[in-house]
Parts: structure tokens; C-alpha cells; sequence
């Protein structure tokens, strides 16, 4: 349940922030390759997902830890890792 | 080694042959010029933000604009109003032309659209974020939605033209120094076309915050917005804003020819100056804008008593009406009482950036159609402006040379001369 609505949280933001349909936000999908993102569009959604997941992530998410950020599943993942205290 | 003045005698011909117009009074060249020959006014109480607090409630503001008519979402997301308003000239401007950009060169076509401001909202927008936030969280799209170089770049990524391509900022006169630019780009042959003009969108809190404290803007008209831009009339008391964009298609003579293009008239001068004076007010000599026209004439080398219209700066406050009054009857003479002297902006408000490219097309449009759009909202007269500033209505009169002259803060001025195309 809890894994559904991060996933859900995640491709609402990807939706608003990129302009696309909720069917082309699948897991695999490149943020860069297959999303249409620029590198000044993936920066903002770092920012926005950092929002989004404040109480979650309990802090700011590294440079490190964005550039490693390249398609949906590597966020969520990101995210769950956090929770379970990782 | 030819002397720029030789060239512009000798070289190539420039013409209009494309308008694109986004302002309060309408959207494309059709429905402006028929609100400002029917001396309509489009002057509001302020839409966009809360403005009691403001000694001045009124602007023009751009009625019914929908960006997503002109480009897509995402770039209406990521893009400043002023650069969206810029597009939606630039493209209305290529439609009027009836150019396919993808039968020409497109290395050859050139973009030069300035901004005076910038991006007023944004800076204020990524500011409130700054401070609330923190810098972490100011957006990667600030600074290029901010620059005011930036509608060029976005209109030469949305029509990939590739030929020269940068912005000019004077204030309000950046319109008319973006198309002298343009004009002289075509003139030396480094681009066949160039899409030229200005854009903003600066009725915003923090540009009214300022603007009012210099005491520049209109404040004892806000009961009745539609009569407090009045240029040239004893009871102006400032300007008014209105937000919008011209966006003019200059190309050589040539190009247009070949082409079969339709042609509104022909630019033959372009002279600048700068007043050496004050930041923000005019020479009270008007020397700097009889500096501009001794250039003009010298360059054309047509004859003062030959231009039978100027597309005035009029900006409504007291000291811009007086001093061009001034400047156009020390250079003038006796010819200045002959002249249909006109400023757009009782009707319009002032566009700053904007400003001298629609009123570049509003000459292109008095020399096709032989109609001069009149000062409205003018009443009472002042003893210091004593010309035929055509009051109220529109009224009918050949015009082989039509001037139009803008002023920016800075005490930068620029100068234009448009010429029928005698058949």
C-alpha cells in the first residue's frame, strides 16, 4: 500500500513536471531517453520530488544520489530505501 | 572602404512585409489597427494582481491571450509571459507574411526581439522562493525564462532559423533600436530576413512598486481607467503599462520579390542617440532626439518638409510630451505645424520594450492605408504641445514618409523612417 502511493506520488510529479501521459511514466522509462527531460528539467524534478517526499527522505537528496536518479523505478526505489531506514 | 552611410544610400533595400502584433487593444495586425483607427481604447483596472494598494490601478493588460494557441504546454510552463507573448508576434508575423520558412534559407533568417525588462514575474516569483525556501529550491528555468535575450533564442528554436540571432535592451526604445539593428543586418547582406521587434510583460506588483515610486505612472485617473493614458493633453499626469509584443518580418527587397511577398512600405533610416543627461528624464533641450533626426535626414538624405507623419513617443507624462514637442519644432521649423504628429499610446498604454515595434508596424499600416490612428483621450490643450497630434479620431491622408520615434530611461533614443513603395 504504502509502495502504491510513493509510486503513484512519484508519476504525478513526473506528469506535471514533464508534460507527459500518465501510460508513458512506466518504470523502466528514462527520465533523459525516454520522457523528453532536459538536464535543467531533471534537476527541477529532483526538487520537486525533494519536496514531495520531505517527511519520507528526512533530508536533502545529494548530488550523488540525483545523478544516480535516471528513470522512474530508480526514484521509488530511492524513496523506499530511505523508509526502511537504508 | 564604404562609409556605413554609403552603404545604407547604395546597398540593399529593406522592407515590411510581415506583421505581428499582441497588445491591449488585440492580437494580430487585423484587429489592432481597427481598434486604433476607432480611437478604442484598451486601458483596464489592473486583472492580473490586487492593485488597490498602488497610487496607479490601471494598465493594459492583454485581453483573451491564450499561449497554448502559439506553442506547447511545456514551453508555456518553462517561459516568462513576456517570451510567450514574443512567439505568438513572431509566428503571427510569419502567418501575415505568408513566408514558408521551409522554402528558404533559414541560415539566413535572423531574429533580433528585445525586452526592456525581462522577466519581471519570474524574478519576483524565484524571489518570494529564495527567501521562503531557500536557494536549493529556486528553479534551473529562472535564469534563461529571465533574460531578456531570451525570445530570441526561443522564436529561432521554435521556427529553426539560424541567421543572426540576439536581443537588444533600451528600455522603452527597444523596439525601434531592434528593428534599426535588423535593418542594418539586412543593409551590409549578413541575413535575407529577420523577424525584429520587442515584447513585455512587466504589469506585475514588484515593476508597479517602482515605477510608482518615481512617480511615473498615471494616478489621478483610476475611476475611469480607459481616459488616464492621454498624450499631449494639459491634464496628463503619467504614463500608463500595457503589456504586449510587436514582432515585425523585415526582409531585403529582393528576398520579398522573389518571393512574390506582399510589402507594406520600406524602412530607409535608422538613427540613434543618446541624451548624455539623466538616468531617467529627458534633456530638457530635446537636443538628443534633434541629434537622432540630423542623422536621419543626413542618411536619407530626404528633406524635413518631405515626411508627413511622425508616430510620436507621447508618453503621457509631463516632461516626455513637452520635450518631444519640443525637439520636433527646434528641428522642424515651420514644417512641425504641417506635420500629423500621433501617439498610439492614450490607447494602448506604454508597452516599454514593446513600444517602438508597434508603432513600427502602426506606420507600416498609416502608409498602406492612408489612415492616420489618432491621440484619444485628448481634451484639454497645453501651451507647450501645440501640434496637430490628430485628437480623438482617425482622419485620412496620403503618407509617403512616416517617422516613429521611441526614448528609453538611459536617455537612449531611436529614430525610424518608413517609405512608401511608389509604384
Amino acid at each position: 500500500m504504502a509502495n502504491n502511493n510513493i509510486e503513484a506520488r512519484v508519476r504525478k510529479i513526473i506528469v506535471d513536471q514533464l508534460d507527459v501521459n500518465d501510460e508513458q511514466v512506466t518504470l523502466n522509462a528514462s527520465f533523459l531517453d525516454d520522457l523528453g527531460a532536459d538536464s535543467l528539467d531533471t534537476v527541477e524534478l529532483v526538487m520537486a520530488f525533494e519536496e514531495e517526499f520531505k517527511d519520507e527522505l528526512k533530508g536533502e537528496i545529494s548530488e550523488t544520489e540525483a545523478e544516480k536518479m535516471r528513470t522512474v523505478k530508480d526514484v521509488i526505489d530511492f524513496i523506499n530505501k530511505k523508509l526502511a531506514g537504508e | 572602404m564604404a562609409t556605413i552611410r554609403e552603404i545604407n544610400a547604395f546597398g540593399r533595400r529593406v522592407v515590411v512585409s510581415g506583421i505581428g502584433l499582441v497588445t491591449p487593444v488585440g492580437i494580430g495586425v487585423g484587429e489592432v489597427w481597427s481598434n486604433l483607427t476607432a480611437g478604442e481604447s484598451g486601458i483596464s483596472r489592473v486583472t492580473s494582481f490586487a492593485a488597490d494598494g498602488y497610487p496607479c490601478r490601471v494598465a493594459g493588460e492583454v485581453k483573451s491571450f491564450n499561449a497554448e494557441d502559439f506553442t506547447d504546454h511545456k514551453s508555456v510552463k518553462r517561459n516568462d509571459l513576456f517570451a510567450l507573448y514574443a512567439i505568438a508576434a513572431a509566428k503571427l508575423a510569419v502567418t501575415d507574411a505568408e513566408i514558408n520558412l521551409a522554402d528558404v534559407d533559414r541560415s539566413r533568417v535572423g531574429v533580433i526581439v528585445g525586452s526592456g525588462i525581462g522577466g519581471m514575474a519570474t524574478i519576483s516569483e524565484q524571489s518570494r522562493i529564495f527567501l521562503s525556501k531557500g536557494a536549493r529550491y529556486v528553479s534551473p528555468f529562472m535564469v534563461p525564462a529571465l533574460i531578456s535575450n531570451i525570445a530570441s533564442g526561443i522564436i529561432a528554436i521554435e521556427l529553426g532559423v539560424k541567421g543572426p540571432n540576439c536581443g537588444v535592451v533600451s528600455a522603452c526604445a527597444t523596439g525601434s533600436h531592434a528593428i534599426g539593428e535588423a535593418f542594418h543586418w539586412l543593409k551590409l547582406g549578413k541575413a535575407d530576413a529577420v523577424l525584429a521587434g520587442g515584447s513585455e510583460a512587466a504589469v506585475t506588483p514588484l515593476s508597479f512598486s517602482g515605477f510608482c515610486s518615481m512617480h511615473a505612472m498615471s494616478t489621478k485617473h483610476n475611476d475611469i481607467p480607459e481616459t488616464a493614458s492621454r498624450p499631449f493633453d494639459a491634464t496628463r499626469d503619467g504614463f500608463v503599462m500595457g503589456d504586449g509584443s510587436g514582432v515585425l518580418l523585415l526582409e531585403t527587397m529582393e528576398h520579398a520579390k522573389a518571393r512574390g511577398a506582399k510589402i507594406y512600405c520600406e524602412i530607409i533610416g535608422y538613427s540613434a542617440s543618446c541624451d548624455a543627461h539623466h538616468i531617467t528624464a529627458p534633456d530638457p533641450n530635446g537636443d538628443g532626439l534633434v541629434t537622432c533626426y540630423k542623422e536621419l535626414f543626413a542618411e536619407t538624405g530626404i528633406a524635413p518638409t518631405d515626411v508627413q507623419y511622425i508616430n510620436a513617443h507621447g508618453t503621457s507624462t509631463q516632461y516626455n510630451d513637452k520635450y518631444e514637442t519640443l525637439a520636433i519644432k527646434k528641428f522642424f521649423g515651420t514644417h512641425a505645424h504641417d506635420l500629423l504628429v500621433s501617439s498610439i499610446k492614450g490607447a494602448t498604454g506604454h508597452l516599454l520594450g514593446a513600444t517602438g515595434a508597434v508603432e513600427a508596424a502602426v506606420c507600416a499600416k498609416t502608409i498602406e492605408t492612408g489612415t492616420i490612428a489618432p491621440t484619444i483621450n485628448y481634451a484639454v490643450p497645453d501651451t507647450e504641445c501645440d501640434l496637430n497630434y490628430v485628437p480623438n479620431e482617425s482622419l485620412k491622408a496620403e503618407v509617403t514618409y512616416a517617422i516613429s520615434e521611441n526614448m528609453g530611461f538611459g536617455g537612449q533614443n531611436a529614430v525610424l523612417m518608413f517609405k512608401k513603395i511608389l509604384q
